[in-house]
């Protein structure tokens, strides 16, 4: 090989594995080896195999599936599940060929693979196959008897390889019952190929959990540590982190939940893309909050999925339509999707690639999940925390607005943080609860925290009517909530007092406007008597002024008349005042008026 | 080298003849070793005559193919029934004969 080949960038070929080659950073590296490595049953056939199907399928790249361990008919028959279309494909793109060595073979000395490698070669040139799986390596391998011999062949295989340009799977079983010298070829293959991953498959919690780890990489970062995988419709999916770019846009629209007492409660709904969690007892109306939102996300246009665990899509029909949320017929005009899924036999991370397997295809804005604590009932609870951390993501990433309920069992302040602890990722949280009070048993909603949202604090009663869900104002007397009968006992106390409050005030109010009246009319009068007063005050200053100048002018005249003749001036004095009140009248009214008065 | 070499005991058309195939990889060491000890097995205990064909897969890798030839050296004993496959070098005279169905009987 040339000296610059590892100098220049390493070239990666997709596998088309979902998550796969996102946490290879892009592949498998082209035209070199990769090994398989794990135990029975632990899905690394289907990885070698599906990476040879969806580089035939998508990017039309011929390769050859060497099967040691297996028949290709028994293959064929393990992937019938999966949509590859293999006996097409092994028309014209891939080449199956059998390799198994039956018991019948007698092995009577060394020999070696120089003879399956002409074979695979002639192959390769017919079909133009630029990738070949080795499957189950290990099976050949142990054939040979001497170390020496594994490792020249070994050596052998990787030449060939390298020679021929293939981009390679070897897989290879490994389980603790090999002896010494095979793990010394395990180790020595490891060194060999350019990229490691490990399967591994463990019981936990009754279930199957299986996971792949690339533990090597040669010339090329990867995503280290431990990933779930589980098989789907297309073959396998691995649950790979996803996106960690965490800015995500911000929203301030507002989603109704449904229910306007809650989007009230809310400050105007729930906002789109946020996720919110239910946490309650068993028959706190979970399902009904959700079916709420269900409903009125359809009504609204927007497609929706409800994913129900240990229910049927039927069954959860039929209750909804019992407090009157219909949706049947969202369901036969496709905007509605529902997925049921036991939770007590599949594990919960095939459950995650199956959700994410529906967002992919139903595209849903609004999404339900009830209640998604089923899924920590089966496997470890590390595992199904995960799982609910990662599901939340998916969907925020979708910028789906999700109600998700999760139960709670008994009423104890920790169990509110639910058991998955998903609690502290969703954006709101709503607890329903029974309040215990006066011998009944009472729903109390509560919303614990809301994101970005001036909230109500209050705890609000649940009441389930025929007429669906209505939100009460509870009362708190002595610190003490009431609720139910106590709240309606409180609630006509209260109305009797109020009737009583009304018609006191009412009296009062009549007895205020009596008084005002009354003040008002005694200013009225004293207003008037003010007025006359000063008329009177007025007039009087006025006489005197009169009767200050005629007694000037009587003075003057009487000297007058006293000088020539008195008589005649006594008479001219009330003439002069006549003509004086007669002057404003005018106009000839005068006398008439006069007459009238 | 040689692709085919067919072999016949000389004259008699014996009773029970065995027909064999080996199938090689050119000059690998393994397949030179069995070419040599298979014809010393026949020379000595195939008196009653034998019939041998080999198969260079490097040559005619298609055939092998078809044959579900995996590795080389392999022998395959195609008649008298019942057939036997045999893979390795050769080396082990006493279960080479085991396998061909033939008493180990010899010098």
């Amino acid at each position: 090989m040339a000296k610059t080949a590892p100098r220049q960038v390493l070239q990666k070929n997709l596998t088309g594995i979902k998550g796969f080659d996102e946490i290879s950073l892009g592949g498998l590296p082209r035209n070199r080896t990769t090994l398989v490595m794990g135990g029975p049953g632990t899905g690394k056939s289907v990885f070698a195999l599906q990476t040879l199907v969806s580089a035939a399928s998508k990017h039309k790249q011929p390769g050859i599936f060497v099967a040691f361990e297996e028949n290709i008919d028994a293959i064929f028959a393990n992937t019938a599940a999966f949509d590859w279309r293999l006996s097409t494909l092994a028309r014209n793109r891939l080449f199956f060929m059998n390799a198994q060595l039956s018991p019948a073979f007698i092995a009577t000395g060394d020999f070696d693979l120089g003879g399956m490698l002409a074979m695979l070669e002639a192959k390769q040139l017919e079909i133009g196959a630029q990738w070949v799986v080795f499957d189950g390596i290990d099976v050949l391998l142990s054939l040979l008897r001497t170390p020496r011999a594994k490792m020249r062949e070994i050596y052998r295989l990787r030449d060939w390889l390298t020679r021929r340009e293939l981009t390679s799977v070897i897989t290879s079983k490994i389980d603790g019952g090999g002896d010494g010298t095979d793990s010394t070829n395990y180790g020595f293959m490891q060194f060999m190929v350019d990229c490691v991953v490990r399967f591994d498959r463990r019981m936990e919690q009754g279930i199957p959990v299986r996971r792949l780890e690339i533990s090597k990489y040669r010339g090329s970062s990867f995503a280290p540590g431990e990933f779930p995988l589980s098989f789907g419709p297309h073959g396998m999916a691995v649950a790979s982190p996803g996106a960690t770019d965490i800015a995500q846009e911000a929203t301030s629209e507002r989603v109704s939940t449904g229910f306007a007492g809650l989007d009230e409660m809310l400050g105007g709904g729930l906002f789109r893309g946020s996720s919110t969690l239910i946490t309650g007892a068993p028959g706190t109306s979970k399902t009904t909050l959700a079916g709420l939102f269900t409903e009125s996300a359809c009504q609204r246009g927007e497609r929706t999925l409800f994913v129900s665990f240990d229910e049927g899509g039927e069954r959860v029909r039929r209750n909804l339509k019992s407090v009157g949320i219909q949706l049947d017929a969202h369901m036969k005009s496709g905007l509605l999707q529902m997925y049921s899924g036991r939770t007590d036999s599949v594990n919960p991370e095939e459950h995650l690639i199956r959700i994410a397997t529906l967002i992919s295809q139903h595209k849903p804005r609004c999404m339900v999940i009830d209640p998604l604590s089923a899924i920590s009932r089966t496997g470890a609870l590390s595992s199904a925390r995960a799982i609910g951390n990662r599901l939340i993501y998916k969907l925020r990433d979708h910028h789906i607005t999700a109600v998700i309920t999760a139960l709670v069992e008994g009423n104890n302040a920790s169990a509110e943080a639910t058991e998955l602890q998903i609690s502290t990722i969703a954006d709101n949280w709503i607890q329903l609860s029974y309040l215990v009070c006066g011998g009944e048993r009472n729903r109390a909603l509560t919303i614990v925290k809301s994101r970005g949202t001036r909230h109500s604090n209050q705890v609000r009663e649940l009441v389930l009517s025929d007429t669906g869900l209505a939100l009460s104002d509870v009362y708190s007397s002595g610190g003490e909530v009431l609720m139910g009968t106590l709240r309606w006992e409180k609630e006509a106390e209260e109305r009797a007092r109020a009737v009583l409050r009304e018609t006191e005030s009412s009296l009062k109010r009549r007895e205020l406007q009596f008084a005002e009246a009354d003040t008002s009319a005694r200013i009225a009068a004293l207003q008037l008597d003010l007025e006359r007063q000063r008329a009177a005050l007025e007039l009087n200053t006025k006489n005197d002024a009169a009767r200050h100048v005629s007694s000037g002018e009587q003075l003057t005249e009487l000297r007058r008349l006293r000088g020539a003749n008195g008589d005649h001036a006594v008479t001219t004095l009330p003439q002069r005042r006549a003509g004086k009140t007669r002057r404003p009248g005018g106009n000839g009214h005068g006398p008439e008026r006069a007459r009238r008065g | 080298m040689a692709d085919k070499r067919k072999k016949k005991s000389a004259g008699k058309d014996a009773v029970t003849v065995v027909v064999m195939r080996l199938y090689v990889a050119g000059r690998a060491p393994n397949s030179i070793k069995a070419i040599a000890n298979l014809e010393a097995i026949c020379r000595q205990h195939l008196k009653d005559g034998y019939k041998l064909e080999i198969v260079d897969v490097c040559e005619h890798p298609r055939r092998a193919l078809d044959d579900g030839v995996l590795v080389t050296p392999s022998l395959a004993k195609l008649s008298p029934t019942p057939g036997a496959n045999i893979i390795g070098n050769l080396g082990d005279t006493s279960s080479v004969l085991a396998a061909l169905g033939l008493p180990t009987t010899g010098p």
